[in-house]
């Protein structure tokens, strides 16, 4: 059963003439466990679609899903409050707060739970475990690197233990190697089961995902492009590198959707 | 990690903001709390001073009345052919309910004797009541013992009377033990003896013409007290001196009512230097809200967590407030009451006043800066990077 279906979603800002389409009439539906990247130019839609998802950008027609909930027939706090229940949000340029300490930008979501400190402090710290920043528990943003910073975005948004996680533009501000081990442990997430939907404009990055939604001008032009027909496109055309490469491929159009 | 602790490390990041609000804060409570600790001591100094100068209630013979002044206040009436209070009687003004606020009590005895031809009015009187009843009496030589007399400036000239001088009043002969330096008052056309003498000389044994009452009405109305002494005395006429009490209710209730202007002024500009500060700090945060917003936190969460900001100030600067108010106010007090400082008594209710007035400016003052990071669209606010 799918786990979030977006249904006719329509965004758009101002009104008549001068009325701009960010999304115009995108239907998706995504199982859960997958790991869906969305791909697209800028200014296609992709991230107003991830804030969408996110309960942050309510749609000018149309609704969404997620776990049989809809989203948008919800309050506003009660927007906030399924933010904190069902999703992890990482954000781009990571969006640290400057002045609390790694554990206390991880513990965050944390501050307004209800549970004991030291209960906190063990998912605070179960958390960094699996991200690997043990040992940088009490050092500020401004102290660490970017690849750790990311890693500090991604900790804070699974601390929670939140079954969807949507990341936008994860490796955005990351070198080559460093945007290789965050992919890795988003990998890893889904591995055990959580829902990640990702909006990326890196090639590298998308490979990592089962299946890529490319938008473009609002609309959706191609979706559900399967890890299965990637590795038959690989071994039909005899390529031997691992599957990152591939998304080039993707990107220049080369490769069947369907 | 909780809401308090974002608060608390917001603060200690923007120290200089967090002092600028502490500072604003601190001067306007600190200002309230010294003028209304110095007025406080300022008036009791004046109640002190004014209770000092002499009787605030006079008690009479209930009679018909001729209009008479003693003191150059108009008095309603006295009149010395009619019946006398007796003295026994006036002990009751002790058991009434404000006794503690008499601060002295002088009967009188009045009657008009001959002396060298001369008409002169002689005043028998308590001289230990008249330490009290009138602080202004300087005398030149000595208090009278029994058939001695001392006489108003006035009077020794007129009667070409000077100490150890010799007169005879209905045959009674009596010795001037003293001179009264010139008051300015009627006191200074009288003469002057103890009460018992007078008694004597007028034939009036337990009685008194009039009675005068220095009353510290600081702490309860005049009126009340001229109740309870007529309550006690119905025989006789109870009056305050409502020129002496009105003028100094009136004084220091103008002083008040300009402390409180000034001091509402100042409360003013700090809740604004408040507001403008927050608002300041709520636009450079737009970030931060909106991640907190995007995290799951509620409106109330973040209206939360600037009161939270907004409380720990203002209750430090409450508490620093009231400490540098009250130094304040004992260093002017120093300076303004020269010949009797007086003192700036702690008051309890004061201090927790100042706390919680300094709270609840904080408090009123961010409501609007937090509403408005509430609203803060978590959208729109991390789009804005």
């Amino acid at each position: 059963m799918s786990y979030i279906i977006g249904n006719n979603l329509v965004k758009k800002y101002g009104e008549g003439e001068i009325a701009v389409s960010a999304i115009d009439g995108i239907n998706f539906e995504i199982e859960e466990g997958e790991f869906v990247g969305i791909m697209g130019e800028s200014g296609s839609g992709k991230s107003t679609l991830l804030g969408m998802m996110g309960a942050m950008n309510a749609p000018t027609s149309g609704s969404l899903m997620v776990d049989d909930i809809d989203i948008y027939s919800l309050s506003q706090e009660q927007r906030a409050d399924f933010r904190r229940e069902f999703l992890g949000f990482v954000f781009q340029s990571f969006h640290l707060v400057s002045y609390l300490t790694v554990v206390e930008n991880i513990m965050l979501p944390l501050a307004i739970i209800k549970a004991g400190k030291k209960k906190k402090r063990a998912m605070a710290e179960a958390a960094m475990h699996q991200v690997g920043l043990s040992g940088k528990a009490h050092r500020l943003p401004s102290q660490i690197s970017g690849g750790e910073k990311e890693r500090v975005a991604v900790a804070r948004a699974i601390v929670n233990e939140p079954p969807v996680l949507l990341a936008d533009e994860p490796t955005g501000n990351l070198d080559t190697k460093t945007s290789h081990d965050v992919m890795e442990l988003l990998h890893g997430l889904n591995d055990e089961g959580m829902t990640i939907v990702m909006v990326t404009h890196s090639p590298d990055c998308a490979g990592y995902a089962r299946r890529i939604m490319r938008v473009a001008d609002g609309k959706l032009v191609d979706d559900n492009v399967k890890l299965r027909s990637l590795k038959r496109w690989q071994k039909k055309e005899k390529i031997k590198e691992p599957f990152p490469r591939q998304s080039q491929a993707i990107v220049a159009g080369s490769l069947p959707t369907g | 990690m909780t809401l308090k602790t974002i608060s608390i490390k917001n603060l200690l990041r923007r120290k200089g903001k967090a002092g600028f609000i502490l500072a604003g804060l601190v001067i306007g409570v600190s200002t309230v709390v010294g003028i209304m600790a110095f007025v406080d001591a300022m008036a009791n100094d004046i109640n002190h001073k004014l209770e000092k100068y002499g009787a605030n209630i006079l008690i009479v013979p209930r009679t018909e009345n001729l209009a008479l002044s003693y003191g150059g206040l108009a008095l309603g009436g006295v009149s010395f052919e009619m019946k006398e209070i007796q003295e026994i009687e006036l002990a009751r003004v002790k058991t009434i309910k404000n006794a503690r606020n008499v601060a002295a009590l002088g009967p009188l005895v009045l009657g008009v004797v001959s002396v060298d031809s001369h008409k002169v009015l002689m005043a028998g009187v308590d001289f230990k009541a008249a330490e009290i009843l009138k602080p202004w009496w300087h005398v030149q030589g000595a208090v009278p013992e029994e058939n001695e007399v001392i006489l108003g400036a006035e009077a020794a000239r007129i009667l070409n009377l000077s100490i150890d001088d010799k007169i005879t009043i209905k045959d009674k002969k009596l010795v001037v033990s003293g001179v009264l330096q010139p008051t300015g008052s009627q006191d200074d056309q009288l003469i002057f003896t103890r009460l018992v003498t007078a008694q004597t000389i007028f034939n009036k044994s337990g009685k008194i013409s009039m009675a005068e009452v220095a009353a510290l009405c600081k702490d309860c109305p005049i009126d009340s007290m001229v109740k309870q002494i007529s309550d006690v005395l119905p025989g006789a006429k109870v009056m305050a001196i409502q020129q002496i009490v009105k003028s100094r209710m009136e004084t220091l209730a103008q002083f008040k009512k300009f402390s409180y202007g000034i001091s509402g002024v100042i409360l003013l500009i700090g809740s604004l230097v408040v507001l403008v500060t927050m608002m300041g700090s709520v636009r450079e945060r737009t970030d931060e809200i909106g991640i907190f917003r995007a995290i799951g936190f509620r409106k109330g969460h973040i209206m939360k967590i600037i009161f939270m900001e907004a409380s720990i100030v203002s209750g430090l600067a409450g508490i620093i407030g009231y400490f540098t108010g009250f130094g304040a106010a004992r260093a002017a007090l120093f300076i303004f009451t020269e010949n009797h400082p007086g003192d700036v008594p702690f008051r309890f209710e004061l201090a927790v006043g100042a706390v919680v007035a300094a709270l609840m400016l904080g408090l009123i003052s961010s409501a609007y800066p937090a509403f408005m990071a509430s609203r803060l669209d978590p959208n729109e606010a991390l789009r804005s990077l």
